[in-house]
């Protein structure tokens, strides 16, 4: 048989029909669900007397809208109606729901792997463009509109035109300090915010293969800011070793039988890809974005880029707007830029690990008084896992706010919000004007960065802190 | 879906790369459960001051363009988030074809699932479509799927690709699950032995 990619294995066990000029009809094993793209779904259902054909491989939680404070009190109406809606459509339909009461309950792409729901091989689909955060396991994963959603709820079936395949190869490793995110932003940052419309990219490398599952996670979710329709990452023992257990995941004698099974998924030797694009780990700093689009981002050693030093027009003025926006004047380096609020969390960042990072980095410091910092975490499990670990009083002692779980200021529907003007160190994924509060000026971090940042009170080369927080290590 | 096959409108040109949907249609704005009435809020915070006051520089706000149901905009349209809320609102607003050098992935497809037809122009034909609508009072584009091409008043002809399968819904407004329930069987003889 002639060597095929990752994707191409995954695709085709999927396709239920095909025909020539006609969208592939795809079957989708897992289909998330959130309380912001399924209302018009669901009424869709009813109004054509429909009913869910797999609730059994349909799986809810709210996480958009959740305040993160006093979270059983929304008391935005709008929202709270959202809310009851989604409990209504899962009732009615018979969709397992974690809502606010239970222990799952979290950002929906924290919440699929942790629970073992996502799982190598598998096509997963949800009403939301960080979709493509499930790859990090070899799982085809993608965002989709609402009428698909309902599709989707109808049929369990997606119509899709194939993708092109591009490989994104990381060769090397990532230096001292320099984290997944930092990747993410750098290869937007090089490449812009469509280079990939139109592939799913599969990562590769010896830089990918030492990242951890929810590293990877982190490259996956952002692939989306690069346009590509999702990103695939080859399952190996780091993925096995993390789902292993988990509660959805297989278990016991067939977890063995799907191991083996997840291993015959990776890329054929010699199979090939449309499009191939190398990068050298070792070139890449701690990034922090200074514009209103993720690609307008630059190492922390650097300034402000001049309008002027862009290739066409059109970019030129874009840089031009979005300085404006962003109230920074060329020039200016990265490293004083100052800062009001720190968001901690999101699907990009929130998870355990990004909690431990930035709890590593805050430990024993303050936070600036002019800031308001606040963490978090991705789930009600990630958020009782930093509890034991005592992430939460390092956090606290340190000056941040401890949230409860969701997608918070991310995109600001609950609360959580910037005033005019503010400017914000985010481990978020989306920088674009307004998106965390009109006005509000956002810069993409890592966890790492952002806890620097807040401590700073502006931007700061984290690598630094790192350094300092080793040697005393080695001296204690 | 209502079906597209011919229109003619005003062309709003939107001067500005990488629009994404958080522009389109801000976060506050999706709470509602319904699919209607998302108009009034397209590109929120460019149109409207914080009192909600109109601003008068923003090109949906100027007089000439008010009316516009065709709009021109640059590289990268409709980025970012999935939210189908964003074609809503610009169907809901009147508009029914978007002509731009490119488009994110999910946010072209959601367009065709709401009878909005996204074209792909080359750069230099976009140019020339931002130039003449900015010239121009009322600068009509007529826009004929059937016969694949852009045309206005004044002899310009821009003919344009789109998939033979999206187009063909798209001339028929029809409906995708009704088309995917079609092959019932394959899907459950492909249950059968998942």
């Amino acid at each position: 048989m002639k060597p095929r990619t990752m994707f191409e294995k995954i695709w085709q066990n999927h396709v239920i029909h095909e025909e020539a000029g006609k969208p592939s009809l795809l079957y989708i094993d897992l289909h998330l669900v959130h309380e912001v793209t399924s209302p018009q779904a669901f009424e869709g259902l009813r109004l054509a007397g429909r009913k869910v054909r797999r609730p059994d491989l349909t799986f809810a939680t709210m996480d958009h809208n959740v305040p993160t404070a006093d979270r059983f009190n929304v008391k935005d109406p709008i929202s709270r109606q959202q809310m009851e809606t989604l409990t209504q459509n899962c009732e009615e339909f018979g969709i397992t729901l974690a809502d606010l009461n239970s222990p799952d309950q979290g950002i929906v792409h924290v919440i699929g792997p942790e629970l073992g729901l996502t799982t190598p091989g598998k096509t997963i689909v949800c009403g939301d463009s960080h979709t493509s955060t499930h790859g990090a396991f070899g799982a085809l994963a993608f965002g989709i509109g609402t009428s698909e959603v309902e599709h989707v709820l109808a049929t369990q079936c997606l119509q899709q035109s194939k993708p092109k395949t591009m490989e994104v190869r990381v060769n090397g490793d990532l230096p001292f300090g320099v984290s997944a995110k930092d990747l993410i932003l750098a290869i937007i940052a090089k490449y812009g915010t469509d280079f990939a419309t139109g592939y799913v990219i599969e990562y590769t490398g010896e830089a990918i293969r030492k990242l951890t599952m929810e590293e990877r996670m982190t490259v996956c979710n952002m692939t989306i800011e690069g346009g590509a329709r999702a990103g695939l990452i080859a399952p190996d023992q780091t993925t096995f070793d993390y789902l292993k257990g988990k509660r959805y995941a297989p278990q016991g004698e067939d977890f063995l039988a799907a191991v083996e099974a997840w291993k015959q998924l990776v890329t054929d030797e010699g199979a090939t890809y449309d499009t191939v694009v190398e990068i050298e780990a070792s070139e890449i700093a701690p990034q922090v974005t200074w514009g209103t689009s993720p690609g307008m981002g630059t190492d922390i050693t650097k300034t402000v880029p001049a309008p002027e030093s862009f290739e066409t027009a059109n970019q030129r003025k874009a840089a031009q707007d979005a300085l404006a926006y962003m109230g920074l004047t060329p020039g200016t380096p990265m490293s004083e830029i100052k800062i009001d609020r720190v968001f901690i969390g999101s699907c990009t960042n929130g998870r355990i690990e990004d909690l431990r990072k930035a709890a590593e980095v805050a430990k024993g410091r303050k936070v600036a008084p002019s800031v308001h910092a606040m963490v978090v975490p991705g789930s009600q499990l990630v958020k009782q896992i930093a509890e034991q670990e005592g992430l939460h009083l390092i956090f606290q002692e340190a000056g941040f706010d401890w949230r409860e779980s969701g997608c918070s200021m991310c995109l600001a529907m609950n609360p959580d919000i910037l005033s005019e003007g503010e400017r914000c160190a985010s481990t978020s994924n989306r920088n674009f004007e307004g998106r965390q509060g009109r006005g509000g000026r956002t810069h993409l971090v890592s966890p790492e960065m952002a806890a620097a940042a807040a401590i700073a009170g502006h931007f700061v080369d984290v690598r630094e802190w790192k350094r300092e927080n080793a040697s005393k290590e080695v001296f204690q | 879906m209502n079906p597209f096959v011919i229109h003619t409108g005003v062309a709003a040109p939107l001067d500005r790369v990488n629009v994404d949907t958080d522009a389109i249609i801000p976060k506050q704005f999706l709470k509602r459960i319904e699919r209607s009435g998302f108009g009034q809020f397209l590109f929120y915070e460019w149109r409207f001051e914080v009192d909600g006051s109109p601003i008068d520089s923003f090109i949906l706000n100027t007089p000439a363009y008010k009316d516009a149901t065709v709009l021109l905009a640059r590289n990268n349209f409709g980025c970012g988030s999935s939210r189908e809320h964003a074609p809503w609102a610009l169907l809901d607003y009147g508009f029914r074809a978007i002509i731009a050098p490119s488009f994110a992935d999910i946010f072209y497809n959601n367009c065709f699932k709401n009878g909005i037809l996204p074209i792909k122009l080359s750069e230099e034909q976009v140019d020339e479509l931002f130039k003449r609508a900015q010239g121009k009072e009322n600068y009509q584009l007529t826009i004929d799927l059937q016969e694949q091409v852009v045309k206005d008043n004044d002899g310009l002809s821009y003919p344009f690709e789109v998939d033979a399968y999206r187009r063909y819904c798209l001339l028929n407004g029809l409906d995708d699950i009704g088309i995917t329930l079609q092959y019932e069987d394959k899907i459950a003889a492909y249950e059968a032995r998942r």
